[in-house]
């Protein structure tokens, strides 16, 4: 075995780092590019399938733009940041709904500009809100799409950066998920009383759904990150919604209808008669 | 190819075989396997990784210092495996989001600084890529075959495809295993491998 000095050990080990690093350094330059698009591509993906439209990768910028025509960031006061229609989005503003980072916007409070996007399908316009929370080991995602009532749910779609295999990481299940479809983000004074993830939830309940037996710690956290986000919009969406009364008094008066079993639209019209 | 390097291809596959002889890289093994495509990845991955080390390692072997050899080679694999991470997040990207962290922990995967290791640092460059592709295959028919037997008791799929489904065995009162896809019994699936393959080779029986 060959007796190396320590002047050449420290030698061969900085050039071997340097060398390494200016290899690594330039791939990663070089592949940025398509490994953004890949992130991009995959918010929107997610984006839509909250609003029922499955797309491959590829077709997903398409497909967004097709869907959503409207941008928006609001403060928790309910004043408008910025607001970009769909020809805008090409143009990739830096402060688009699209490129918030919510972590740093939560961090902010009352100062961030929260992210709303505007959808309209089958003639129909409403409000996807994206969300992140904690789970049991790490973030935890959502997007929340809203009628055009900013109440009733359309679709969820959840995601998680490392949930427990099998069981916190259901939240990505259709049959979770499936769960919150027509549920009611509001009381019926509008205020933002969320879906409460819980046990044991009382199916005829609009606020309910059920937690994930053996994935408790994630369900709580899912539950939290509804609630918390979802009541920073509570002045944004009580403006929309004093804007627009009279197309909200038809819409989910429907929708609860269809949802309610027998018994409870007897109940609910019990409440009404001994109201009037 | 003389018939020392082609045993350096084929010994992997049966009697040293990484997984089921070294008993090195079980816990990759039973991370990525629920599913056929990630086990792929994951074990071209590997190859791809230990190939290039060895070769590289090799190459280098008469100018690194042995007393920082073992630095040497984790910079020369950890260098490797981000450029694999890198490129398998540029073009399969789904499959990159389900390997997650395995990827990154290539570099502690025991086949790679053992073969660096036990080979080529007194080895001839080309010997040294050969026994690196070797084990690397070696490591990868154990992955797929994992994976295939996970994803299709375990999903009722083979590679996404719904072929229990399609067959209508679910009609018939066919119900997925759910216990195939949790790491334990990935970990029987190996010991079943390697009670075969025990049985069947008379030179790898104790006395």
């Amino acid at each position: 075995m060959k007796n190396f000095s320590n002047k050449y050990m420290f030698l061969y080990s900085a050039a071997l780092v340097a060398v390494v690093a200016v290899l690594l350094a330039f791939v990663a330059m070089s592949l940025k590019e398509r490994q953004d698009k890949n992130i991009r591509n995959e918010k929107m993906q997610s984006l839509l399938k909250s609003i029922d439209i499955v797309v491959e990768a590829d077709g997903a910028e398409a497909a967004y733009m097709q869907y959503f025509k409207q941008e928006l960031t609001v403060k928790t006061d309910g004043s408008i940041v910025t607001d970009y229609p769909v020809e805008e989005f090409a143009k990739m503003p830096a402060d688009r709904a699209f490129n918030v980072k919510l972590r740093d916007e939560q961090k902010r409070g009352d100062e961030g500009a929260f992210p709303v996007y505007v959808f309209e399908k089958d003639g129909q316009t409403g409000y996807v809100i994206p969300m992140q929370g904690n789970g049991l080991w790490g973030a935890v995602y959502a997007n929340v799409a809203l009628q055009a009532d900013l109440n009733t749910i359309i679709g969820v779609t959840f995601s998680h950066d490392s949930e427990t295999p099998g069981l916190g990481d259901k939240i990505t299940t259709p049959e979770f998920q499936a769960q919150f479809v027509g549920k009611q983000i509001l009381d019926e004074n509008g205020q933002v009383v969320s879906v409460k993830v819980k046990k044991n939830a009382d199916k005829g309940s609009m606020h309910e759904v059920d937690a994930i037996s053996g994935g408790t710690m994630t369900s709580n956290g899912v539950d939290a990150m509804l609630l918390a986000d979802l009541g920073r919009y509570q002045k944004f969406i009580d403006s929309r919604r004093s804007g627009m009364q009279v197309e909200e008094a038809e819409v989910p008066a429907d929708l609860i209808a269809q949802e309610m079993t027998e018994e409870e639209i007897e109940k609910e019209e019990g409440k009404e008669a001994n109201n009037e | 190819m003389s018939s020392k390097n082609s045993s350096l291809i084929t010994n992997p596959f049966s009697k040293n075989n990484p997984i089921t002889v070294q008993i090195l890289g079980i816990c990759s093994a039973l991370a990525v396997t629920a599913q056929l495509k990630p086990a792929v990845v994951m074990a071209i991955s590997v190859t791809v990784v230990v190939a290039l080390a060895n070769l590289i390692i090799s190459l280098m072997r008469n100018t690194i210092p042995p007393r920082i050899r073992i630095i040497v080679q984790l910079v020369v694999v950890s260098a490797l495996v981000v450029l694999v991470n890198q490129v398998l997040m540029a073009f399969v990207y789904d499959v990159s989001k389900q390997l997650s962290v395995y990827v990154g922990l290539i570099i502690t995967n025991c086949i790679v600084m053992g073969r660096l290791e036990a080979f080529a640092m007194t080895n001839k460059p080309w010997d040294s890529l050969l026994d690196g592709i070797g084990n690397g295959l070696g490591y990868a028919i154990i992955l797929v075959i994992l994976g295939f037997v996970r994803e299709l008791f375990g999903s009722g799929s083979i590679w996404g495809y719904p072929i229990c489904e399609k067959l209508g065995l679910y009609n018939i009162g066919y119900e997925n295993n759910g216990l195939v896809i949790l790491a334990p019994m990935a970990l029987i699936l190996v010991g079943i491998i390697i009670w075969i393959q025990r049985s069947s080779d008379k030179t790898l029986q104790e006395k």
